[in-house]
């Protein structure tokens, strides 16, 4: 097991790698001279030039590129060009918000996405499973921000049950940031929910043709069970995966979230430095997300080990 | 040569009654009836809109959210730009955006796969390249090209275009190396056919199936991110018709007019669905496993 453990953290070092040449080669890719690039629409001829020395952006790429890892690897993103602060100190100061309501959606998505899957596939071919995934295809097709408004719409303007936007802290009490944090985890986990009850579903289906299932029926097993003993824990790779690869979705879900609902997050954070053209913001958090994207993915890969013992040999 | 032609196509019959089968599954179920219907109204609209509606771009201030009459029949924008027609201009933008994104996608994804698939160190160079891009969360890079270079739907096109590649590289490049492996490749192989000829006839039809259903996905997914890029200010121009720009123009009114917000985006929602639901028809009618099996 420590073994796949360590070989699943090698295979995510040159990844990270590639990813951090990328997000360096998206101010390098785009029309223009970096350097007035970063120095953002109003800055003084000066200012350009001091970047340029500063960032030694008259250096060949590689070396460029060398200075911006080494910075990055020191936890050193530059700052940003509109508010003269830190970018990781930007990013630290926003992070709860976006962690909170992630959290929320992820718990509300398996909550609703597993059982639905397995009655689905339980009542495979039913009436039910066909209202199951009929809500499934719509939940992924409706965008994030068109349920956010509808939920706005009806919890919060028609009945004041919810703030219409805005984020009360984790300070201010963990009920409070909750409450705040309802609206947009519910629209956020509709949309992840039904790519995942999907997916549990197939994945049940598979599992419920095995011959172990059948033999389990056999010895007089109860349905119940049978789902969730047998079925559900070898269903549980593909569901996983599937969190997994949905994280992307998510975080792309959470950065339109946090804009619909204004809530002061890392989203939200994207959204204005992209606005404001403020490109070492921008880079950091493609950065920031991108790493968390690989983590939670490495994360997914080592659970493989708890489903299945055959990974961990 | 004949060998060569009986490897590549067993026997006329089995292609024939395979096409009848996907056409039956496909038109015997309602939905995707619903969605044929849906998707061809939108087609339409986008097609004839300049007879249908008004000019979408004509500002008029005096009637500033003006409620609909017989000449804007859904009301007036904080512009004072007719509701109904930019809802239908913003169908054209949908659908061009979705159908190139779509083709675009495809085209370029089939190329690198096939390539990926067929050679070990380029394949091996390509899919690291691809597993990092996958890394990066396709909207964010979107609004990040989309936000770099100079806006306008040429940028927004391909600002979706570029994050969706890598996946369809890999779908391509694993039905790619299952093919390689089949008997009927080796035997065309054997009697000396050229690698062009081979990627033609033998490996380019295997991959049609699931890049077609895959791009029904693209596409609906491409129609959700241009919605998203104008939503946050970074499609392709303000004044252009969008259904995410509206949307974005209805941010500021929604408590007084929530249903500027609702037209688009039933509209979005309809299109997307419709495409969604096609996808998932198209993947049914293609693979003879997904047939109604036998459960608990």
């Amino acid at each position: 097991m420590l073994l796949y453990i360590a070989g699943r953290l090698l295979a995510a070092v040159p990844i990270t790698a590639i990813v951090a040449v990328f997000i360096f080669s998206l101010v390098h890719l785009a029309p223009g001279d970096p350097a007035v690039l970063l120095a953002g629409d109003n800055a003084t001829p000066e200012q350009v030039e001091q970047i340029r020395e500063r960032l030694q952006l008259d250096r060949p790429l590689h070396e460029q590129f060398g200075i911006w890892a080494g910075n990055a690897l020191q936890l050193d993103l530059g700052e940003s060009i509109y508010s003269r602060q830190p970018v990781t100190r930007l990013i630290a100061q926003r992070i709860e918000p976006t962690f909170v309501l992630s959290i929320v959606t992820l718990t509300l998505t398996v909550a609703i996405a597993v059982p639905l899957g397995v009655i689905a596939a339980w009542k495979a071919n039913t009436l039910l499973d066909r209202a199951i995934m009929g809500f499934a295809v719509i939940g992924f097709s409706v965008p994030v921000f068109a349920i956010g408004y509808v939920l706005v719409y009806l919890f919060a303007v028609e009945r004041r049950w919810f703030p219409v936007q805005g984020y009360k802290q984790l300070s201010d009490g963990v009920l409070a940031s909750l409450h705040s944090v309802t609206l947009p985890s519910i629209a956020l986990a509709l949309i992840f929910a039904a790519l995942i009850a999907r997916v549990t579903r197939a994945a049940m289906l598979e599992a419920l043709n095995e011959n172990y299932i059948r033999t389990a029926r056999a010895k007089g097993m109860g349905t119940p069970r049978i789902l969730i003993i047998h079925a559900l824990k070898n269903a549980g790779v593909p569901v996983v995966t599937v969190i997994g690869i949905g994280f992307a979705t998510l975080i792309g879900g959470v950065v339109v979230t946090e804009s619909v609902f204004n809530i002061p997050g890392i989203g939200r954070l994207t959204v204005d430095a992209i606005t404001r053209r403020d490109y070492p913001v921008v880079q950091g958090v493609i950065l920031f997300f991108s790493l968390t994207l690989i983590a939670v993915n490495l994360l997914v890969d080592l659970s493989y080990g708890l489903f299945d013992p055959r990974v961990r040999g | 040569m004949a060998v060569s032609e009986q490897a590549s196509n067993p026997s006329g019959q089995t292609v024939e009654l395979s096409w009848q089968r996907q056409t039956i599954v496909f038109f015997k179920d309602p939905a995707a009836f619903v969605c044929a219907i849906i998707l061809l109204a939108l087609l339409l609209i986008a097609l004839f809109a300049p007879l249908i509606a008004n000019d979408p771009l004509e500002i008029s201030p005096a009637q500033r959210l003006a409620a609909p009459d017989a000449e804007a029949i859904l009301g007036r924008d904080h512009l004072g730009r007719d509701v109904f027609a930019r809802a239908v201009y913003g169908t054209q933008t949908s659908l061009l955006v979705g159908f190139t994104v779509a083709a675009l996608t495809s085209a370029i994804g089939v190329a690198i796969g096939i390539y990926a698939g067929l050679s070990r160190i380029g394949g091996a160079i390509i899919m690291r390249l691809n597993d990092a891009m996958m890394a990066i969360p396709a909207i964010l890079l979107a609004i990040a090209l989309a936000a770099l270079f100079e806006a306008g739907l040429a940028t927004v096109i391909f600002a979706i275009t570029a994050p969706e590649i890598p996946r369809m590289v890999r779908l391509v490049r694993s039905v790619v190396l299952s093919v390689r492996e089949q008997p009927y490749v080796m035997a065309a192989q054997s009697i000396g056919t050229s690698g062009l000829a081979m990627v033609w006839r033998h490996i380019l039809p295997n991959t049609l199936g699931p890049v077609l259903v895959q791009a029904t996905y693209v596409c609906a997914s491409a129609i959700i991110a241009s919605a998203v890029l104008s939503f946050l200010g970074v499609g392709a121009s303000p004044e252009l018709p969008s259904w995410g720009g509206m949307m974005a123009d209805a941010r500021r009114h929604f408590r007084i007019h929530p249903e500027l917000m609702l037209y688009p985006g039933v509209l979005l929602s309809l299109l997307v669905l419709a495409v969604n639901l096609l996808g998932d028809r198209l993947s049914d009618a293609l693979d003879p496993r997904k047939m109604r099996r036998g459960t608990l």
